[in-house]
């Protein structure tokens, strides 16, 4: 067979492209998903852990006689004694030069490193059992001084906090390209400004969560975890307990939310899952929402200092920054924590011509909660510096916002290229981009709209942020570091007797539609009705090894070797038939389940009826046909490390001068994905994600005080973004495929959070710039605004 | 001191009685004695709005109402509502708007959309905002969920309009 792609996507029968409702999310709208807390097991114990109230502490002692006489208590389990089955981690990579952590325990041995730091298991027959038992566990520790503030973190005086790696710096990176400094002398506008951003959380609405059943007889440990990644779940765990891997199978089933939160090890996941050997029965975990805030990974918490040099006609010929961040007492196993600011490295300044590029990142220890990887990792922060100071060369320039970003990006027609960084890019549409969002927008009228309220005393701001975003990444993003991450992903599909079908993805679900545009993807390549295709996602027994979701590569990756599996299945379908109907396969086709005649569109023979005769009646199929009904395809990028999608966005905002109120009016959004596999999937993709962003950039932050304790670790107190405050969004896109598959998609998950940040606070200091006030610091908060405005 | 009390109430329209801790909070007895999975428990501090469950008609926190409380009340929950296909046409706007991702604020969602229904019948995009202010959805940024109660609330209403002319 060789069916042109176009021909295939374009089929008739192609639900390519189409807005098909997710298949998978009627029993979430029934109340009947199963979470990892719905699942049953018989003999269940629950745990609690013990967490450090302080930064930094020794431990001195744990007296757990008390509560081991109280009612339901099964176990009481300290670090030293959970160590001789788990085994401690570091979380480095090798293409990381100089990055450094110390061992990590799934219970702290001797010394806690920050506030929620778990260091004492309580199993009980209930949880409430176990908090009670907990509640009278008697903890002696000895204070340490705590590294809190990341600016002082190098100081010679500030000390180590793990002694044997001599000192806070867990990694640092430069990277100089061109001529900066001539570049900066010959400039005729040089900005600067230093950037804060807070540290802020992913906040699932369904906490982390794992349930570890280890069955001795079996030899089988079964995980149900809330989870991305299983394969590499299972391949940890097999580990770091000892076990062979076909001792341990891990499953995925509804996730109520991750955005990069559930695919880091946790020691107290680990913990749960090493109890469940020593206790030989399920053991389960949910953390509460405090634990939530102090153990789940945080993100961000950067400070920027950049500088931008402009010509005197508005050309943007260099950027010089400086990138300092603190990542919590470890770098998170096994992605590490320096990815973050090695990506805003790369993407600083990504959708622009200057050749001329110098960044330095430091990437320091601290006591806080570790941070890591979480959604639109370092995008935010480098669109941010990038479009802050675009913004402020285009006020001093006196040029307009819109027409500055025209000037600089890289022309739709100059691809491919590398950017200022060293990154690769296939295939942007920045100038079709923006030209879209001001159309969308009506941005002249809108500019009409905002002087004349600003006679009235009305204040209203419009921002515009350009953004590029990392997708499908290769295996150049861990594997090359030696984290055993997959990068690569299959897919195996079935042509069952009835003439259905049944997928089996190794990308998994957690709400973004994974499943859905699986059987998309699926039901097009093979030509059965979507409605006779299942699809089995999250388990390590049955689907084929892969990565799991992160870094929006589920559709350009997973969705490609679905589409590799199911033209292959389609193929050996239309050879059998081919046989049996003594016709070239290549003058057959199928559509709508039947095998039609693909000149007249007749139909010749249905799938029921070849299957009957392949799977029930073989004796009657003629010498030599040797059907295969199931395939397995896999699929890696390989031509380049990362596809990169790009896009802009624009946000419409009024802040009350007196109260330092935003009231967000409007967003915009054009991105490009790519082919766009199920246009109502990524435009929810891509709200979903601005809202997220616009939490960082207005509301979420994790306070911490000067010792290290976390102050607002419940959701009364920290502020995520609700229906009230969010805007209505509109979503266009342009299509710049990718010829790395033939799909053509790429990923969607990260644009909304790139973009959404810069395009809020560059409308706040637009809205700001009659008083000559400017903010720089997320989030944005009404006390922000009223101490730039000099109010307060 | 009696840790437990004895409640007899209504669940899904099935009369029901049971003995409960004294502290134990509605949304663990749904879902420990009852297995009703989704009743979400996503704060236990009544902010997030996932474990909304109809008392006596009302949007309720069921992390934030003892379980004794519901001694002689009418509770419902999405099980309910599905089975007996009260919100049937919400679900069907829900799904074909895919005003879900993960699924975990759906339930409370739905539950709080209910009873906006059957308050006002023309809320305008704002009440719609103001009342599922109080439910965190983290996948979805809000908007396909207004969308999906508006489109309900302008089917139901034309539906309604015919009688309403005579």
């Amino acid at each position: 067979m060789s069916e042109s792609r176009l021909t295939l996507v374009d089929r008739p029968n192609s639900y390519i492209g189409r807005s098909v409702p997710r298949p998978n999310a009627r029993r979430l709208l029934e109340g009947r998903g199963t979470y990892v807390d719905d699942i049953p097991a018989a003999r269940l114990a629950h745990v609690a852990f013990l967490r450090s109230p302080a930064a930094h502490a020794r431990i001195v002692h744990i007296d757990a006689v008390a509560a081991k006489a109280m009612p339901g208590i099964i176990a009481v389990v300290t670090g030293p004694e959970l160590a001789s089955v788990c085994s401690p981690w570091v979380g480095v990579l090798s293409h990381f030069k100089g990055l450094k952590s110390a061992p990590q325990h799934a219970l702290a041995i001797d010394r806690v490193t920050w506030v929620g730091e778990p260091f004492c298991a309580i199993v009980a027959r209930t949880r409430a059992e176990a908090e009670d038992a907990a509640g009278v566990i008697d903890v002696e520790l000895e204070r340490l001084p705590a590294v809190v503030d990341m600016e002082t973190a190098l100081d010679l005086e500030t000390p180590a906090i793990h002694p044997e790696l001599g000192d806070n710096l867990a990694f640092e990176r430069i990277l100089d390209a061109g001529d900066v400094d001539a570049a900066f002398k010959g400039a005729a506008l040089v900005v600067e400004e230093t950037f804060r951003f807070g540290r802020h959380t992913g906040v699932c609405l369904e906490p982390r969560a794992i349930m570890a059943d280890w069955q001795p007889a079996d030899g089988q440990l079964t995980v149900h975890h809330s989870f991305q990644a299983p394969h590499m779940m299972q391949d940890i765990l097999c580990k770091h307990l000892a076990l062979p891997e076909s001792a341990v199978r891990v499953i995925c089933r509804d996730v109520g939310g991750s955005f990069g939160i559930k695919v880091h090890i946790y020691p107290d996941e680990m913990a749960t899952c090493a109890l469940s050997l020593m206790l030989k029965r399920p053991v389960k975990f949910v953390a509460d929402r405090l634990e939530s805030f102090t153990s789940d990974i945080h993100a961000r918490d950067h400070r920027v200092t950049a500088r931008m040099a402009f010509s005197a006609e508005g050309d943007i010929l260099a950027i010089d920054m400086d990138d300092l961040t603190g990542i919590g007492p470890y770098s998170v196993y096994p992605r590490t924590s320096a990815v973050e600011a090695n990506q805003v490295m790369n993407l600083t300044g990504g959708p622009y011509r200057h050749a001329h590029y110098r960044a330095r990142a430091r990437v320091v220890l601290q006591n806080k909660a570790p941070t890591c990887q979480y959604r639109a990792v370092g995008h935010p922060i480098a669109t941010m510096v990038t479009e802050g100071l675009v913004d402020l060369g285009a006020e001093k320039l006196g040029i307009d916002p819109a027409a500055i970003r025209l000037r600089n990006v890289i022309a739709d027609d100059a691809y491919p290229c590398t950017g200022a960084s060293g990154i690769k890019f296939e295939k942007l549409s920045h100038q079709a981009a923006i030209a879209k969002l001001l159309a969308m927008m009506d941005y002249d009228a809108l500019r009409a709209e905002q002087a004349a309220l600003r006679k009235r005393a009305v204040y209203r701001g419009i921002g515009l942020a350009a953004f590029i975003e990392i997708t499908n990444p290769s295996a150049a993003f861990y594997g090359v570091g030696g984290a055993r991450i997959s990068s690569q992903d299959g897919c195996t599909i079935r042509l069952d007797p009835q003439g259905g079908i049944v997928a089996a993805t190794s990308v998994t679900e957690q709400g973004q539609g994974t499943e859905g545009i699986i059987a998309q993807i699926v039901a097009t390549a093979t030509g059965v009705p979507m409605d006779r295709v299942k699809i089995i996602s999250g388990d390590t027994q049955v689907t084929p090894y892969g990565g799991g979701t992160w870094a929006s590569r589920g559709a350009g990756i997973g969705g490609e070797a679905a589409w590799q599996a199911g033209k292959a299945l389609r193929e050996n379908v239309l050879s059998v038939a081919g046989a049996i109907l003594q016709t070239q396969p290549d003058a057959l086709n199928i559509r709508g389940g039947v095998v039609v005649d693909e000149a007249s569109g007749v139909e010749r023979i249905t799938l029921s009826e070849l299957g009957r005769i392949v799977y029930f009646r073989p004796d009657t199929l003629p010498p030599g046909v040797k059907p295969e009904f199931m395939v397995t395809r896999h699929y890696v990028p390989k031509d380049y490390p990362f596809a990169f999608t790009n896009g802009v966005q624009a946000s419409y905002l009024e802040v009350d001068i007196d109260t330092g109120f935003v009231t967000l009016l409007k967003h915009w959004c054009v991105e490009d994905c790519g082919t766009v596999l199920n246009p109502l999937l990524v435009d929810e993709q891509i709200r979903g994600g601005i809202v997220q962003g616009i939490g960082g950039a207005l509301f979420e932050h994790c306070l911490y005080d000067a010792d290290g304790q976390l102050l607002n670790g419940s959701m009364a107190d920290y502020l995520v973004p609700m229906a009230g405050e969010m805007p209505d969004i509109d979503v266009a896109h342009v299509v710049s495929a990718t010829g790395s598959s033939e799909i053509g998609a790429k990923g969607a998950g990260e644009a909304g959070t790139a973009g959404a940040p810069a395009a809020v606070v560059n409308a706040i200091n637009d809205a700001l710039r009659p008083f000559g006030a400017r903010v720089s610091s997320q989030p944005v908060t009404p006390e922000v605004i009223l101490a730039a405005l000099g109010t307060i | 001191m009696d840790r437990e009390r004895a409640i007899a109430f209504t669940l899904n329209a099935e009369p029901t009685r049971c003995r409960v801790e004294a502290r134990s909070h509605l949304g663990d007895l749904l879902r420990l004695e009852y297995g009703l999975t989704s009743v979400h428990l996503g704060c236990e501090h009544g902010v997030c709005g996932a474990c909304t469950v109809l008392v006596d008609g009302h949007a309720v926190r069921s992390c934030l109402m003892l379980a004794v409380q519901a001694d002689g009340a009418v509770v419902e929950t999405i099980e309910g509502l599905t089975e007996r296909g009260a919100i049937a046409d919400l679900q069907d706007a829900f799904h074909v708007r895919n005003a879900l991702q993960c699924g975990y604020c759906t339930p409370g969602m739905l539950t709080t959309a209910t009873e906006l229904l059957s308050q006002n019948t023309t809320p305008s995009r704002a009440a719609i905002r103001a009342a599922i202010g109080g439910n965190y959805c983290r996948c979805t940024g809000y908007q396909a969920i207004v969308d999906a109660i508006a489109t309900t609330a302008a089917a139901r209403a034309t539906a309604a309009a015919p009688e309403a002319g005579e």
